[in-house]
C-alpha cells in the first residue's frame, strides 16, 4: 500500500463511504428538505400530509449517517480525525439538530397547546442540518489545512463567505428535492402547493451556485481553482448535467410529471456530487490527504469486510424494502 | 483546576457517556427479561404473562431508541475530541466500534421489526425466537465495546509502526482473557439492573393496590432473578479484580486507598482520600483484611501508591469512593433479592410493606452500581487513555480551543437535559401507568423508529388532540 496506490481494500471502502455519503445525502436530504418546506406554511393539513410523506422513511436515512461515521474511523481514521476536528462545531449544530428534528417528529402530535414548540424544532432543526452539510462542503473546496495527520486551521475557518454560500445552496438544494419528493408522495392540494415552489427553488439554487462560483472566481481565489477539473476537462460533463438537471425539474414541473419531476432532482444531487468527486479524487481531505494515505493497515480493513459484505447488503435492501412497502401516495389521514 | 481543552473533553465524553450508557444497560436487561416471559408465556400458556410483556416492550422501545440516538452522539466523540487517540488506535477500535454498529443495525432491521410489529403476524412460536434472537444480540453489541474498552485497559494483540497502534493478532484483541471477564460482569449487572427495576415496578403496583396481578407477577420474577444472579455477579466482580491487581497495580492501589507499601496490608473501609498529602482522613480501618482481599492469605504484601511515579498515579478519590459505592448497591440487592425470596418462601411478601418500599426504593440501584464501576474502571485508568501506550493528554484534538469544547460541553447539557429527562418522563409515565392491554398496532412505523411507540402509547396529554387534527 502507498500513497500513490491504494490498496484493492482501501478502495473497497474507500468506495464503501462515497456510496454511503451519496446514498445519505439523497435520501435524509428529500426528508431535511421536507423538513424545511414544513416551515413555509402555516396549513396544518399541509403540514400533516407532508410529515406522512417522510414518516415511515426519515429515522432509517440516518442509519447511513452512522455507517459514514463508523467506517471512516474503521477504515480511514486519519480522515476521521481530522474531519472531526475541521467541523467541531458544525457536527455538534447537526448532531443536536438531529436529535430535536428527531424528536419533533414523534411529539407534535401529542400537544396542542407545545405544537408550535415541536414545528420551530422540526424546521429549525431541518435547516440547520441541511447548513452545516453544505457549509462543510464549501469548506472542502476550499481545502483542509492538515499538520502531522491532525487538522491545523482554527474554529471558524469552515464559517467563510463561500461557504456560508453553499451552506444555504444546500438548503435550497435540499428543499428542492423535498419538494420533488411531495410531488411524487401526495396527491391534491399538496402536490399542487409543492409544484408552485419548485420553480422557485430550482431559480435560487441556480444564482446562489453562481453567487459561489463567481466568489470563487473573486473574493476566495482557489476554491473551485485549485480542483482537480483544470486537469480533468472532461468532469465538466457533470457540471453540465447537473445544469441541464435544474432546468428539466422546471420544465417536469411545468408538465406536472410527478415520477420526472422528482427523479431530476435525484439526477441534479448526483450529478453534482460527481462534480465534486472529480474536483477532489484522489484526495479524501482535500487538498492534504489521499486514500491511499488514510486508509488503515490492510490488517483492518480485511477484519471489517467480514462484517461488512453481510451487513452493507442487508442495509441496502432493509432500505429499499422500506421505501417498496410504503410505495405509491399517501393519503393525508393516515399517520 | 484551570479549565483547558483536556479536563473539559475528558468532563465531556464522562457526561455524554454516562448518560449513554443507562440506555443500553436498561435495554440488554429488559430484552433479556422480555425474552424469558415471552418463554414463560409459550410454555405456561397463562394470559397474565401476555400482558405483563405488552406492558414492558414500549418501555424497551422507548430505552432503545434514546440508546441508538446517545449512541450517534458516542460515534463521533472519538474524533471530535480524541483526535490523536482516533489516528494512533483508529485500526483496532474502529474496526471494535464498527462491528458494534454492524450488530446494532442487524438487530433493528431484523427481530426487533418482528417484535415490535409482528405478534399477530407471524407464530407464537418464531415469535419467541425473535425475543431471544433480540436479547442474544443487544448482549452482542454490548460484546464490543467491552471488546473495545478491554483493550484501553490492557492492550493486547497490537503493534506498533511509525507511532500508530495497529492490529497483529485479532484473536487477543477481541477474545482477549480480559474481555472474558468484563464482558459477562457488564452482561450479569445489565441483567442486575432490569430485575430491581422489574421488582421495584411490581412492589409499587401492590403498595398502591393497582394491578395486582401483574405486580405479582414482575414482584416475584424480578427477585427470584436477581437472587440467582447477585451471586454470580459476586464472583465475577472479584474475577475483575484479579485482572486489575495483575494489569492495572496502580488502579487496585487507588481503589484500596494505599498510599504506602506494607506488609500486611490493613483494609481501608471508608474513609475520605487526601490526594494532597498522600494520606486518609476519617478512616475506618481493619488490619490484614487488605492483605487478605487482595492476595488470599493475611500476611502479604501490597503496594502502594508510592511505588509509582506520580505521572503514572491515577486519581485516588473517585475510584476508591465509586467502587465503594458499586459493591453498596451489589450488597443491597443481594440483601433484598434474598430477603424478598425467604419472605416468599414463609408466605409475607405480599403483606410485608416495609420490604415492598424497600424494593421499589432499590429501583436504581441496578444503574448506579453501573456508573461506579465504570468510573472505576475509567478514572482509575488514567492518567492512560490506552493503558501504558497513549496518555490521555496526548491523545486530545490538538486544535481545540477551550471555547470549542466549553460550548460543546454547555449544548450537550442543555440538550441531554431537555431530551433525556423527556425520555426519562416518558419511561417513567409508562411505569406509573402500569399495563393498559394490548399494545395498540400503529402504521407507518417502522423497527427504526422506537420513539413513535412510545409517543402513541402513552395516554394523551390533551385528549383533544388527535380530533383536531
Amino acid at each position: 500500500m502507498s500513497e500513490l496506490h491504494p490498496s484493492n481494500l482501501a478502495l473497497f471502502w474507500a468506495a464503501v463511504i462515497a456510496v454511503s455519503i451519496l446514498v445519505y445525502v439523497i435520501l435524509d436530504g428529500l426528508d431535511l428538505g421536507v423538513g424545511i418546506l414544513f416551515g413555509s406554511t402555516r396549513d396544518e393539513d399541509h403540514r400533516l400530509h407532508m410529515m406522512n410523506t417522510i414518516a415511515p422513511f426519515w429515522d432509517g436515512n440516518e442509519t447511513w449517517l452512522v455507517v459514514i461515521g463508523a467506517g471512516l474511523f474503521a477504515t480511514f481514521p486519519v480522515v476521521y480525525a481530522v474531519f472531526m476536528g475541521a467541523f467541531y462545531l458544525p457536527l455538534l449544530l447537526l448532531l443536536v439538530g438531529l436529535i430535536f428534528r428527531g424528536i419533533a417528529f414523534e411529539f407534535r402530535y401529542r400537544s396542542v397547546r407545545m405544537r408550535w414548540l415541536w414545528d420551530a424544532g422540526f424546521f429549525l432543526g431541518s435547516t440547520v442540518v441541511a447548513f452545516v452539510q453544505g457549509a462543510a462542503v464549501g469548506a472542502l473546496m476550499r481545502g483542509i489545512p492538515v499538520a502531522n495527520e491532525q487538522f491545523a486551521g482554527t474554529s471558524f475557518d469552515w464559517l467563510h463567505p463561500f461557504s456560508v454560500l453553499t451552506g444555504i445552496g444546500l438548503v435550497f438544494g435540499y428543499a428542492l428535492l423535498g419538494a420533488g419528493w411531495i410531488v411524487l408522495k401526495s396527491e391534491g392540494e399538496l402536490r399542487d402547493w409543492a409544484y408552485k415552489r419548485i420553480g422557485w427553488l430550482a431559480a435560487i439554487v441556480f444564482v446562489i451556485l453562481g453567487m459561489a462560483f463567481t466568489v470563487s472566481l473573486t473574493v476566495d481565489v482557489g476554491a473551485v481553482a485549485q480542483s482537480h477539473l483544470r486537469e480533468r476537462p472532461w468532469g465538466l460533463v457533470f457540471t453540465v448535467a447537473a445544469i441541464a438537471a435544474l432546468g428539466g425539474v422546471v420544465m417536469g414541473a411545468r408538465a406536472r410529471r410527478d415520477g420526472l419531476t422528482f427523479a431530476l432532482t435525484v439526477v441534479f444531487i448526483l450529478t453534482s456530487y460527481l462534480t465534486l468527486g472529480v474536483m477532489f479524487w484522489p484526495y479524501m481531505v482535500p487538498y492534504s490527504i489521499t486514500v491511499g494515505s488514510a486508509a488503515a493497515p490492510d490488517a483492518s480493513l480485511q477484519f471489517l469486510f467480514y462484517g461488512g459484505v453481510v451487513v452493507l447488503p442487508v442495509i441496502a435492501l432493509y432500505t429499499a424494502g422500506v421505501y417498496w412497502v410504503f410505495r405509491g401516495k399517501v393519503q393525508r389521514e393516515s399517520n | 483546576m484551570e479549565l483547558d481543552p483536556l479536563i473539559l473533553s475528558r468532563i465531556q465524553f464522562g457526561f455524554v457517556i454516562s448518560f449513554h450508557i443507562i440506555f443500553p444497560a436498561f435495554t440488554i436487561g429488559l430484552a433479556a427479561w422480555l425474552a424469558t416471559i415471552e418463554g414463560a408465556r409459550l410454555v405456561t400458556g397463562n394470559t397474565l404473562y401476555r400482558r405483563v410483556f405488552d406492558f414492558w416492550l414500549p418501555i424497551f422501545a422507548v430505552s432503545f431508541g434514546m440508546g441508538v440516538v446517545t449512541g450517534i452522539v458516542m460515534a463521533f466523540q472519538f474524533g471530535t475530541n480524541w483526535g490523536v487517540l482516533a489516528v494512533k488506535t483508529g485500526s483496532i477500535q474502529g474496526p471494535l466500534l464498527g462491528y458494534e454498529g454492524f450488530t446494532a443495525f442487524m438487530l433493528e432491521a431484523t427481530f426487533f421489526g418482528v417484535l415490535l410489529l409482528g405478534r399477530d403476524r407471524v407464530s407464537p412460536r418464531f415469535y419467541f425466537f425473535s425475543c431471544c434472537m433480540v436479547a442474544l444480540g443487544t448482549m452482542f453489541s454490548s460484546f464490543w465495546i467491552l471488546a473495545n474498552n478491554s483493550w484501553m485497559q490492557v492492550p493486547l494483540g497490537h503493534t506498533i509502526v511509525d507511532g500508530k497502534i495497529i492490529p497483529a493478532d485479532w484473536m487477543q484483541i477481541v477474545l482477549g482473557p480480559v474481555q472474558m471477564v468484563r464482558w459477562p460482569h457488564m452482561l450479569l449487572a445489565a441483567f442486575l439492573t432490569s430485575g430491581m427495576c422489574v421488582a421495584a415496578t411490581g412492589a409499587w403496583y401492590l403498595l398502591r393496590g393497582v394491578h395486582r396481578d401483574e405486580g405479582r407477577v414482575m414482584l416475584h420474577w424480578g427477585l427470584a432473578l436477581v437472587a440467582v444472579v447477585i451471586p454470580i455477579q459476586l464472583f465475577f466482580g472479584h474475577l475483575t479484580g484479579e485482572y486489575v491487581l495483575k494489569h492495572q497495580p496502580a488502579k487496585f492501589a487507588a481503589i484500596e486507598a494505599r498510599w504506602k507499601n506494607e506488609q500486611p496490608a490493613k483494609e481501608v473501609l471508608i474513609a475520605i482520600p487526601d490526594e494532597a498529602n498522600e494520606r486518609n482522613l476519617f478512616a475506618i480501618t481493619v488490619p490484614e483484611l487488605g492483605s487478605f482481599i487482595a492476595s488470599g492469605n493475611f500476611t502479604a504484601a501490597e503496594i502502594g501508591l508510592e511505588s509509582f511515579p506520580r505521572e503514572d498515579r491515577p486519581p485516588v478519590l473517585i475510584p476508591f469512593l465509586a467502587f465503594r459505592l458499586m459493591v453498596g448497591m451489589g450488597l443491597i440487592m443481594l440483601a433484598v433479592s434474598w430477603l424478598g425470596n425467604l419472605l416468599r418462601w414463609r408466605g409475607k411478601l405480599e403483606s410485608s410493606r416495609w420490604f415492598l418500599w424497600g424494593t421499589f426504593l432499590s429501583f436504581p440501584t441496578g444503574f448506579v452500581a453501573i456508573l461506579t464501576g465504570w468510573y472505576t474502571a475509567e478514572v482509575g485508568r488514567q492518567p492512560w487513555v490506552v493503558y501504558g501506550l497513549l496518555r490521555t493528554r496526548d491523545a486530545i484534538t490538538p486544535a481545540l480551543t477551550t471555547n470549542d469544547v466549553l460550548t460543546s460541553l454547555i449544548v450537550y447539557i442543555v440538550v441531554y437535559w431537555l431530551f433525556v429527562s423527556f425520555g426519562i418522563y416518558y419511561i417513567y409515565k409508562l411505569l406509573r401507568d402500569g399495563p393498559r392491554g394490548e399494545a395498540m398496532a400503529i402504521a407507518n412505523v417502522t423497527a427504526s423508529r422506537p420513539l413513535a411507540i412510545a409517543a402513541r402509547t402513552e395516554p394523551a396529554v390533551d385528549a383533544d388532540a388527535r380530533s383536531k387534527r
